[in-house]
């Protein structure tokens, strides 16, 4: 009998424990009805945006869809890519160059669409390398990483690469302030010595090409953020800014003194007119440009000497600063271009400051001091109002285009929806866990398509099966189509998401290249057909003119080779049909595989080890005879008489 | 020959330029690697893909079984149908303006011979194509060849080939429909007219 109630007792927690205990996860499924509908893609659909995703630490950006949150590519921008070659070719890795020389990796923070009247135009994606101070420009036809610029006199670039309406420009501010120039000076002597820049970079509306038009001396603040305005605030620029205290130690504490910090809103319709004017000093500077070319397939790398740079006391009108509280972060401007929201991580309120008040005051003179002959704006009037209370740790703003406001908050963990009205909040949404930053597709623009918001967070915890100490990152999809905000979704993604960039699918997915043109192809070492391609030797160099077609390499009985040799694989794919790229690899390469395109030619080094054959083969799966795509190289003594040989077609 | 029928002639002389502009004839092959389509335009003058690289891909893909190149500029065919066209352009016209019902008939007759001769000889290029095999092909299937229909669907290993006349061929048909009219026209014309001059 005892034993009946203990199996009883026993087996009773167990039910209570299930019922109410259970995962809490469960609860918010059942909570919400018909989720998975909306963000279910049925299979051959295509979703209706896609989302580009910021791949922090990794140096790449993810491409993923939605609203099914799949990954659709990785694209290699600042880091190195075994997978395909990327930056490891003889063809890419100039696209690392940097004035340190080949640098295999940074990290990526914020990607920015190429917008025409305000509007991403899916053409180009900007994304800033933190590190080493460089913005990469990536085509959206081919989805490639087709040009780098390093950033002069930068110490970190955070605050880029926001665009103006016109793509006219894309900006860098730094976060780090340095010695302009860079030069070997106490640490202690920051507030005489360090600045902080501000580079201008002018796009070329054709080709896309990206060239520092001037950059701006401002104090040495933090510069964090940055958004451009639009419409009304068109030539404007607004940069949120840390450390007005200008510490130079322990920031956490030491940065977080001052009331309010500073967002500089910058003229640089004004800068232009300077510039013209001859205001901006040539400043001798060393850093590199590199540029793909997507018809010789190579990179055209130059060493640049020299930029102009404005000084905002020798310009008057150049560049104000606004007053914000609590050491903000996110600058973000309203599809109206009225409004300028500043994000004080500390800050208990998150104040709107208006355009129309700022420029009546710069009118008015009301100014509150300066900061190296830069005014400071009356707090009172330029400010058009504050949202009271949204929550703890404001850090990024997004809009709707329906006169609502959505701002991430990363102590409280949720998105806060307010009115741009009235400044009221409206709507709560807790994040899992810890939002940084938040993107509506097309939100930072002049027209978003607000129909999803999409939290980019810092923290997953317990969302996702572990994987060890290292979890996954993830971010999460809401509904904002009707007046509550509705959790969709987690979806995990690729390094650290800070900022994303979200589009409407037809409008990138019409300008898609499917193969490059093999009559279009002007790599040096290129084979328009397999009677082309050949093996000469110039030295110690042997070049491989080498073609790939299902499913044979031509030649691939080579011999001759000789310890001491270096062999340049040269390989081009002669397919001319989508979606058949070959890959290329030989036994004891020191470098990655190759990835070549239809059409295309990459170029792969490698220097034996031991005299020997060598087989070589196709590692991507290319047709019912794949396995068959294979060669060898016969490798001899650097003394050995053997003359090159080959086969032949 | 009355006003309309050479009307009639006219245009169906004139339609035939269409040919020059379109193709003769498509052949289509789906297969489920290729959802986009893949297939050949048969134009007067000239083969080409149904999208710019279709040609080269559809070589790349016979090269499995074995099946010649398809090499628009060996094919001589393709050298001299152009003046054959514009000759019975000319022909036809010629015959509009004379009005004589045996030219027309003799235009008639020469089309539609010619005609059959183009099909002929297209089927004949397709069992060369289909048949003709590098006895050192990959995939090699007993009794199997590659031959496409002259008109319609047909199974060709992990390919459905489709194949069917286009608006080139159609505007031939057109021209011969309208001629035969033309001719039939005219009779009508002379049982009325020769009882009212009795």
């Amino acid at each position: 009998m005892k034993l009946k109630y203990w199996l009883l007792a026993i087996a009773s927690i167990a039910v209570f424990s299930i019922v109410f205990i259970g995962c809490p996860s469960q609860k918010e499924v059942t909570s919400n009805d018909d989720v998975a509908s909306k963000v279910y893609v049925a299979p051959g659909k295509y979703d209706e945006f896609y989302a580009f995703l910021s791949g922090g630490f990794s140096g790449q950006v993810g491409v993923y869809g939605l609203p099914s949150g799949r990954l659709l590519k990785v694209i290699p921008v600042f880091s190195q890519n075994p997978e395909n070659g990327y930056g490891y070719t003889e063809e890419t890795k100039d696209m690392l160059k940097t004035s340190y020389g080949m640098i295999p990796w940074d990290d990526a923070h914020h990607p920015e669409l190429s917008q025409t009247d305000g509007v991403p135009d899916g053409r180009w994606l900007f994304i800033n390398g933190n590190n080493t101070t460089r913005i990469a420009r990536i085509d959206l036809s081919s989805f490639r990483t087709t040009e780098i610029i390093e950033l002069p006199n930068s110490g970190g670039n955070h605050a880029s690469p926001f665009t103006s309406q016109n793509t006219e420009y894309v900006v860098a501010a730094t976060r780090f302030s340095v010695p302009v120039p860079n030069t070997d000076v106490s640490i202690e002597t920051y507030k005489e010595n360090f600045k902080g820049v501000i580079s201008f970079i002018k796009v070329d509306p054709k080709s896309g090409n990206m060239k520092i038009a001037f950059q701006i001396l401002m104090p040495g603040f933090d510069y964090d953020l940055s958004h451009a305005g639009k419409g009304k605030s068109h030539g404007w620029f607004f940069f949120s800014s840390y450390n007005s205290e200008q510490a130079n130690s322990l920031l956490e504490i030491n940065a977080s003194q001052n009331d309010k910090d500073m967002i500089a809103a910058v003229n640089w319709k004004k800068a232009e007119e300077y510039v013209s004017q001859g205001k901006a000093k040539e400043m001798s500077v060393k850093y590199a440009h590199n540029v793909y070319d997507e018809n010789t397939h190579s990179t055209i790398s130059t060493m640049e000497e020299k930029v102009p740079i404005l000084t905002p006391a020798e310009c008057p009108g150049l560049v104000y600063f606004m007053p914000t509280p609590k050491s903000p972060h996110g600058c973000d401007v309203d599809p109206t271009g009225e409004y300028i929201v500043g994000n004080g991580k500390l800050a208990a309120l998150i104040p709107v400051f208006s355009f129309t008040k700022l420029q009546k005051a710069i009118e008015e003179k009301k100014f509150d001091g300066d900061v190296n002959g830069i005014p400071i704006m009356n707090y009172a009037s330029v400010i058009a109002g504050e949202v009271q209370k949204p929550g703890l740790g404001p850090l990024h703003t997004e809009f709707d285009g329906k006169g609502n406001a959505y701002t991430s908050m990363f102590i409280s963990s949720e998105i806060v929806k307010w009115s741009l009205k009235d400044f009221k909040v409206l709507d709560r949404a807790p994040t899992f866990y810890s939002i940084g930053h938040l993107m509506i597709p097309g939100g930072d623009c002049a027209k978003p398509w607000g129909k999803y918001v999409v939290a980019l967070n810092k923290i997953t915890k317990d969302r996702f099966l572990p994987t060890g100490p290292e979890l996954t990152q993830s971010a999460q999809l809401y509904d904002i189509s009707g007046e509550k905000m509705k959790l969709l979704l987690d979806f995990t993604t690729i390094g650290e998401p800070h900022y994303a960039q979200g589009i409407p699918a037809e409008i990138v997915q019409k300008n898609q290249r499917k193969v490059y043109q093999l009559s279009e192809n002007k790599h040096p070492y290129a084979v328009k057909s397999e009677k082309e391609a050949r093996v000469e030797r110039k030295g110690n160099e042997v070049h491989m003119y080498m073609s790939q077609i299902r499913s044979h390499f031509m030649p691939d009985n080579i011999e001759g080779i000789k310890m001491g040799d270096v062999v340049y694989f040269h390989m081009t794919n002669l397919e001319q049909d989508w979606d058949v790229p070959h890959g290329f690899a030989i036994q004891g390469m020191n470098v990655a595989e190759l990835l070549v395109m239809p059409g295309e030619t990459q170029t792969i080094t490698w220097t034996p080890k031991q005299p020997g054959i060598f087989p070589f083969y196709c590692t991507d799966f290319c047709s019912a005879l794949h396995q068959e795509m294979q060669g060898y190289v016969r490798v001899s003594a650097a003394n050995s008489s053997g003359q090159i040989t080959f086969n032949k077609r | 020959m009355g006003k309309l029928s050479r009307i009639l002639v006219a245009i169906g002389s004139i339609s035939l330029m269409l040919m020059f502009f379109f193709p003769i004839w498509s052949i289509n092959l789906e297969a489920p690697q290729f959802p986009e389509g893949i297939g050949l335009r048969i134009h007067l003058n000239t083969i080409k893909g149904e999208k710019p690289n279709d040609v080269a891909s559809i070589n790349n893909l016979n090269h499995y079984i074995g099946m010649k190149q398809i090499i628009p500029e060996s094919i001589p065919e393709l050298k001299f149908m152009p003046y054959i066209i514009i000759g019975l352009i000319g022909f036809g016209l010629l015959s509009s303006i004379i009005g004589k019902k045996s030219i027309l008939a003799i235009w008639l007759v020469l089309f539609i011979g010619l005609g059959i001769a183009g099909m002929v000889d297209f089927y004949n290029w397709e069992y060369d194509y289909g048949h003709n095999l590098d006895p050192h092909a990959i995939i090699k299937i007993e009794g199997m060849n590659y031959q496409p229909p002259l008109v319609g669907t047909k199974q060709l290993l992990n390919f459905t080939a489709h194949s069917m006349p286009d608006v080139g061929a159609y505007s031939a048909l057109f021209a011969i429909g309208i001629g035969m009219t033309a001719l039939f026209i005219g009779d009508k014309k002379n049982k009325y007219t020769v009882p009212k001059g009795l």
